[in-house]
């Protein structure tokens, strides 16, 4: 059972408390949703869980996977790793290979996302909408075990936010946790993280 | 070995869809060359005493000039981050885009060179030395200044940044590689010159890549 918990974390930015004492315990199996307005840190709490930035103070302990050699966390950031010169194909396949990920799940997911055809297109020709789409790609590459998104659905029309809700549901019923921001919720019985509203109560 | 290989395949292809930048720094090499005869008296004497110079100064500067960009595209798209959350090392990432970035910058101007040689004026006898000094060095020109890139890379306009840090390390090179040709126009056997290229070469490509690696995590992870 993969697991990752939160015990008093603290973190502060340009002399502003994001938050203080945050305590959470996500397990596998569960959609996670961290909520807040613009500039409460939710993008800094999940760069924080996913290893990228290390000025917090605080616990945060993993259970059930093993950090490092066989890293089965992927984290998709709002800007999506994509090089606008290569196409969606060359794209996903370097990034299979930095993951371990085979590369034979690569036409299959390109095609979930609603891009098969789309061989030859550079991703500086696509549309905002399709580059989303391609990066979104990698959550139809099997061997990962915890998601952690940055607004997902930013950019997506209404049929690619089902899509991707749908594909997080079945992922968290095979027992994978994901982990987002949006404003936007996936799932009625997600559970919340709830940032900014820390110094109202001080207040 | 096959993530190298898939760098390697990707680093190819980020540059060939993106001639400009190499064209702008084979075009920086051959035209600063070319304009010193025209704006100095071209007096086979004035040329051949200032020709190492010269070529090993354009040759520095074009490096310098191409390096800055490269981990800018992949910072700005998000691809660092992806490197830093993944599982496999990032050492083979920055040992591909070193070997691809010479290959398409730096040898180009090692091939080029004795043409430019002969045009300062270099007797025929002194284009190998030429080209082997620069063989040689521009491989540590690349990775000394990859160190600076990836020290700089989060920054906006870290150029002058960039230069300031890397062009000490650069000075030996220089030194050793403009000795080399001129110590073959005395008549003088350049292996000795070409060994101490060699050994900065062996030094900067044991620890250049390491110090890259922890440079672009400093960058990174704010």
């Amino acid at each position: 059972m993969i697991e990752v918990q939160a015990q008093n974390l603290f973190c502060e930015r340009d002399a502003k408390v994001l938050f203080d004492g945050l305590n959470f315990c996500a397990r596998g199996g569960e959609i996670w949703q961290v909520v807040g307005p613009n500039g409460a840190g939710k993008t800094t709490l999940l760069r924080i869980i996913a290893g990228l930035f290390q000025f917090y103070e605080g616990e945060l302990g993993w259970k059930g996977i093993e950090r490092g050699a066989n890293s089965p966390l992927l984290y998709l950031g709002h800007r999506a790793g994509l090089r606008e010169e290569l196409t969606a194909i060359e794209n996903l396949s370097w990034l299979a290979a930095l993951h371990d990920q085979s590369q034979e799940n690569i036409p299959l997911a390109l095609e979930a996302v609603g891009l098969a055809g789309y061989d030859t297109v550079a991703v500086a020709d696509m549309s905002a909408g399709q580059k989303r789409r391609v990066a979104l790609a990698r959550l139809w590459l099997p061997g990962k075990q915890v998601w952690i998104l940055d607004e997902p659905f930013t950019a997506l029309d209404k049929d690619g936010v089902a899509l991707i809700e749908q594909r997080l549901r079945e992922f968290a019923q095979e027992g994978g946790l994901v982990i987002y921001t949006s404003h936007h919720k996936v799932d009625a019985t997600s559970e919340q993280i709830m940032l900014g509203t820390f110094k109202e109560q001080k207040q | 070995m096959s993530l190298l290989l898939a760098c390697l395949r990707r680093e190819w292809l980020i540059s060939i869809r993106r001639p400009s930048e190499l064209v702008n720094a084979w075009f920086f090499f051959v035209v600063v060359v070319s304009l010193f005869p025209l704006a100095i008296a071209p007096r086979e004497e004035t040329l051949q005493s200032m020709a190492s110079g010269v070529l090993w100064v354009a040759a520095l500067l074009a490096v310098l000039l191409s390096i800055e960009s490269l981990f800018r595209d992949d910072e700005a798209s998000g691809v660092l981050e992806q490197l830093l959350v993944a599982p496999q090392e990032m050492i083979w990432v920055v040992l591909a885009k070193l070997s691809v970035h010479w290959l398409l910058i730096g040898f180009p101007l090692v091939l080029v060179s004795p043409v430019l040689a002969y045009m300062l004026q270099l007797p025929p006898e002194i284009l190998p030395a030429v080209a082997y000094s620069l063989a040689l060095g521009t491989p540590s020109l690349v990775i000394i200044g990859a160190i600076g890139a990836a020290l700089t890379v989060g920054l906006q306009r870290g150029g002058v940044l960039l230069a300031l840090l890397i062009l000490p390390l650069y000075v030996p090179v220089l030194i050793f590689g403009a000795g080399a040709i001129q110590r073959a126009m005395a008549g003088d056997d350049i292996s000795g010159v070409l060994a101490v290229l060699g050994a900065i070469l062996a030094l900067t490509l044991s620890v250049g890549p390491w110090a890259i690696v922890q440079g672009l995590k400093i960058s990174t992870g704010d």
